[in-house]
């Protein structure tokens, strides 16, 4: 839709085959088409929308709660994409080739530009970036806590491609489906686009995996490391999900945390096979009645501490982040003078035609 | 994908750079799409930032920007009452027609 000229074996299978179908499925809701009125009774009509599948747009009546949930999981998501430039940012400079270099910029480019789409998509709430950025440098709104684990060694951009990137495409394929629809449009892009960053990971992993001995215990190491702060991507278990069953009535979330993060794990057990590195957890074994993998649970206190600010890396980041916003003033200000000198030029210019 | 409202300035700040909207030719011979929306101080600055925003995989051979207030939309409140006049026009459509037995290239 958005001109993505993905090569036609990718579409069929997998996560860039569901994100296809969601979009179908968006495209074929959108062609069945409501007639009646929203006007006497707006939170009927809201409900009837969301109940055949429909999407809520901009304009439309909106529940109070439901408007500000999705300014909440928004914001947040977009402040993720932009502190998420960190640690992987924090490698260009010792990427050890020129092609690993190049992957590794057009990936944090395209981290900053998926933390666009979502401003913009925030935005159609009524609430403005520059709101959203202040509250982020405030330390008023979250980002997701796995960037505030250090990036240490080189394989960790492997890892983060596979497993944090992996996790996240997790998370948001379902939300291609969501009923607001300028988050789901805005999640189309970002999941076809993640694909490529799973897969580089992937393959950079593979790469070392099986390369000297040194690279290997590298990349396990790094998958060591990263494995359970990556379950722990999720959220709280369901017992203790505070935002859940709401989300999921008004279908911008479908499925529980516990379900995604289960889905995760069945699903990067074989990766891990193909890759020939250990998944750091000795309790992993196939349970055949439930059909999946039992494996130990991320430590949930330490996803709470993080969350609350406690997490290696979280005052780096946000340090960063401030400095970064505050030393690129001058060009927003220079971008908004020279704008405006062109704008009083022109002015004058068309001024003096009317004189003459 | 701004169809809302025009953000305010911050207290204390500086004002927000205009909302542009973006509309994306992918192919030629395809039409101009709406494919999202972006800050810019102006129009140039706008065409640059929607081209590293929108086009970094060849999603497009033409962008064009425009300034998302100078939009004017209908409103979804009077929805109904703006296309009712469609509405009960079924015979402008060709299907409304019965076409008699061996009427060819109709």
């Amino acid at each position: 839709m958005y001109g993505n000229d993905f090569p036609a074996d990718d579409t069929s299978s997998g996560l860039l085959g569901e994100v296809e179908a969601a979009e179908t499925a968006l495209r074929e809701a959108a062609e069945r088409g409501r007639h009646g009125a929203a006007g006497a009774d707006p939170a009927a009509y809201f409900a009837e929308v969301i109940a055949a599948d429909q999407k809520v747009e901009p304009r439309d009546w909106m529940p109070e709660a439901y408007r500000a949930t999705l300014i909440r999981q928004i914001a947040q998501h977009a402040h993720s994409e932009i502190i998420g430039m960190q640690p992987e940012g924090n490698w260009i400079t010792r990427a050890p080739s020129l092609k690993r270099k190049a992957i590794l910029l057009a990936k944090v480019q395209d981290e900053a530009g998926h933390g666009l789409y979502l401003y913009a998509a925030a935005e159609t709430l009524g609430v403005s970036r520059d709101e959203l950025v202040d509250l982020l440098l405030a330390g008023r709104q979250k980002y997701s806590s796995i960037f505030n684990y250090p990036t240490l060694s080189w394989a960790d951009m492997g890892t983060i491609g596979w497993l944090v990137d992996g996790a996240a495409i997790v998370n948001q394929v379902p939300l291609c489906r969501c009923s607001y629809g300028p988050y789901a449009r805005a999640m189309i892009r970002i999941c076809k686009e993640e694909s490529f960053h799973q897969r580089q990971g992937y393959e950079l992993l593979h790469t070392l995996a099986h390369g000297t001995p040194a690279q290997r215990e590298m990349a396990q190491d790094s998958v060591n490391r990263w494995w359970y702060p990556s379950l722990a991507m999720f959220g709280p278990p369901d017992t203790d999900s505070t935002h859940s069953a709401q989300s999921m009535a008004w279908k911008i979330k479908r499925f529980s945390n516990d379900e995604l993060r289960q889905r995760f794990v069945d699903m990067c057990v074989g990766q891990a096979e193909v890759l020939g590195l250990t998944l750091p957890d000795p309790a992993l074994c196939w349970n055949d009645e439930r059909g999946g993998y039992d494996f130990t649970q991320p430590d949930y206190a330490e996803l709470m501490r993080v969350i609350k600010g406690a997490g290696p890396c979280n005052r780096q980041r946000m340090e960063h982040r401030r400095r970064a916003h505050r030393e690129g003033a001058w060009v927003r200000a220079a971008a908004a003078a020279y704008a405006a000198k062109q704008a009083s030029k022109k002015e004058q210019a068309s001024k003096k035609e009317k004189v003459a | 994908m701004s169809e809302y409202s025009e953000p305010t300035s911050q207290p204390g700040g500086a004002p927000p750079a205009p909302l542009w909207e973006v509309f994306v030719r992918a192919r030629r011979g395809l039409a101009h799409t709406h494919v999202g929306s972006l800050h810019a101080a102006d129009a140039e600055l706008a065409l640059h930032n929607a081209r590293d925003l929108y086009t970094r995989r060849q999603e497009g051979v033409s962008i064009w920007v425009l300034p998302a207030a100078a939009i004017t939309a209908s409103s979804p409140d009077e929805k109904d009452a703006f296309f009712d006049p469609a509405a009960d026009k079924v015979y402008r459509h060709p299907t409304f027609y019965e076409v008699p037995e061996g009427a060819a290239h109709l």
